[in-house]
């Protein structure tokens, strides 16, 4: 064993490289490409996002004639499409990072609640899980919008009501079978309190099945804020998201097809790439699944 | 089948659906007073009164809960105030529309789907296989509004072959079938496989195989009526996507009907129509889980011998 091997988890070997799947090392990398246009939307993007040039509207991408300075072409009031599309996805990823955040924690905790409090608390959260699972989530956001009008803080609150569902049936059922698991056992004869053993004890011990949930559920929320949006009745200018791009880009398809376009690949790629990394890392966390 | 499976089943689906109608009639009250936005703000006290005594507001929430049930019982979801008509007559005059959609798409995913589906798992690791496995993930990664926006560029402003909005003819129906059905037949298609691949390993499987049972009868007999169980159950949850879709879907491809509807009302707040659609879905879906869950016993007779009480 040679003595200045790097610590063994930082070195990139080539074994260690032929675990990921290229499909998956593409994948990731477009991930990463679009967290990075969020986070950095302001840095990257040439024009402001609202700014206009009504001498260049409804222009084609450069690499199809049109001028050198829009990339991906302008709207109809002139707004270049890649500033635009670099804060769509900055807003559509922030609001599905905390959409689906906020359904996580809540969930997970009302799993934990149920598993611990038992009886009629528990018929009471498994029930609404229940009702959550019967109706489709859109009907509801739609209805819930309609009936309170369309507020930023809301939209982003519906979007956690969103999925929540999911962790708290995983978390009860997980929570249930792993405290009558030695470990559990052993640390609650040794006298430690249900707040230590759940927290320091169980949760890290079913958090890879919650955080392959947490790569199912993501592209759902993205996909219903974009829908939502896409209708007009999620995100409301002068903010912009990747539906709502694509929503009004969708009364100029005849004249200008990239505007709807550009949005709409690249919320296909993200929900597509993120789809194949879930899958990637179910068959890693859970070998039981592998080959399905 | 026997009768505590079914009691169970029924309670359950009842309430679930008081659940949603609570939630309805919670979420109604919260959102403000109706009159205000029925008549204005300038209106006179003595006619928001009147109107406030008419729909049975002046009374105690108690006493409005129970009235808001005997509505719904008896049809009465109130006016929609942009045509002054019933609400619930406005939105089943919408039902056969989507219904029409909804089913034909349906049948699309069905049919298209599941056989796809099984003939993958039988042909595991050829191109067919993986042609399935590549079809399945874009199509659950495709929001269908955009898969319905390319439809409409290629086919109807680059080919020129098919309308790009409306209802009425055949013609008009291919490009929603196709955007509302695509979805589906990814998740059934690799849900099908998948679970014929399961049946496949069996030891049964292996057993008629050594008996000498033909591979055709082999397939029809031992494995298809095995795979079908958790199919079912998935084919009961298609039901919301295809709700869910149909919205998406007949707002893209200006499909008149109770999707359609749903987001012109939330636009304009129509209250009273988007209250009748969402009692509609709710009543819909409980009566399909219910429907499922029958069907699912009768298929599995293990289901309803032993886990009567609890799922898990």
């Amino acid at each position: 064993m040679a003595v200045e091997a790097a610590p063994r988890g930082l070195r990139v070997t080539p074994r260690k490289l032929a675990k990921y799947p290229p499909l998956v090392l593409i994948c990731i990398g477009f991930l990463g490409l679009v967290l990075f246009a969020a986070a950095f939307a302001d840095l990257v993007a040439p024009k402001p996002y609202t700014a206009q040039d009504l001498l260049n509207r409804l222009k084609p991408p450069s690499f199809l004639g049109g001028p050198a300075q829009y990339l991906f072409g302008t709207d109809e009031l002139g707004r270049d499409v890649l500033s635009r599309l670099l804060y769509g996805i900055r807003v559509s990823v922030l609001v599905a990072i905390l959409g689906t955040v906020i359904g996580a924690v809540v969930g997970t905790f009302l799993g934990f609640v149920a598993a611990h409090v038992r009886g009629i608390v528990e018929e009471t959260i498994m029930m609404m899980v229940d009702v959550q699972a019967a109706v489709p989530f859109l009907i509801i956001a739609l209805a819930v919008l309609a009936f309170f009008g369309n507020s930023l803080t809301l939209f982003i609150i519906i979007m956690g009501i969103n999925g929540w569902e999911n962790y708290a049936r995983l978390t009860r059922g997980m929570v249930l079978s792993a405290s009558t698991h030695g470990y559990a056992v052993a640390v609650r004869s040794l006298g430690a309190k249900p707040l230590r053993i759940y927290g320091r004890h169980i949760l890290p011990n079913i958090a890879s099945a919650l955080i392959v949930q947490f790569t199912l559920n993501f592209p759902s929320t993205i996909l219903l804020e974009t829908s939502l949006s896409f209708l007009g009745l999620g995100i409301q200018p002068p903010l912009t998201s990747l539906g709502q791009m694509l929503g009004a880009g969708r009364n100029h398809l005849i004249l200008a097809w990239w505007i709807a376009v550009v949005p709409g690949v690249t919320i296909f790629l993200t929900t597509l790439s993120i789809s194949i990394v879930g899958d990637w890392l179910r068959d890693r966390l859970d070998p039981t699944l592998r080959g399905r | 089948m026997n009768l505590r499976f079914v009691c169970i089943k029924l309670l359950r689906a009842l309430v679930t659906a008081l659940i949603v109608l609570t939630f309805v009639f919670v979420v109604l009250r919260l959102s403000g007073d109706p009159i205000e936005s029925l008549v204005g703000d300038e209106a006179p006290p003595d006619v928001i009164e009147y109107y406030r005594a008419k729909y049975g507001l002046d009374r105690p929430i108690h006493e409005q809960y129970v009235l808001y049930f005997q509505g719904i019982a008896r049809g009465d979801m109130g006016i929609s105030f942009k045509d002054q008509r019933d609400a619930l007559e406005v939105v089943l005059e919408r039902v056969p529309n989507t219904l029409q959609l909804g089913l034909v798409s349906f049948a699309f995913s069905l049919l298209f789907g599941i056989p796809l589906g099984i003939l993958a798992a039988l042909n595991r690791n050829t191109a067919l296989d993986r042609f399935t496995m590549g079809f399945a993930v874009f199509g659950y990664s495709i929001p269908n509004f955009f898969l319905g926006i390319i439809l409409i560029l290629g086919f109807a402003m680059w080919l020129r072959v098919l309308p790009s909005s409306g209802s009425g003819s055949l013609l008009h129906m291919i490009m929603p079938v196709i955007t509302l059905g695509t979805a589906g037949a990814g998740s059934l298609a690799r849900f099908a496989r998948s679970s014929m691949l399961e049946v496949l390993n069996k030891s049964y499987m292996r057993a008629a195989t050594a008996k000498g049972v033909p591979r055709l009868r082999r397939i029809a007999w031992h494995a298809l009526p095995n795979a079908a169980i958790p199919i079912v159950t998935i084919i009961g949850f298609r039901l919301g996507d295809l709700i869910a879709g149909s919205v998406v879907t007949e707002t893209v491809f200006a499909w008149p009907g109770v999707g359609r509807l749903l987001v012109t009302s939330v636009g304009s707040r129509d209250l009273a129509v988007v209250q009748a659609i969402l009692t509609l879905v709710a009543f819909t879906m409980v009566i399909a889980n219910l429907l499922v869950d029958f069907i699912y016993g009768w298929v599995d007779p293990r289901i309803r011998v032993s886990s009567t009480l609890e799922k898990d």
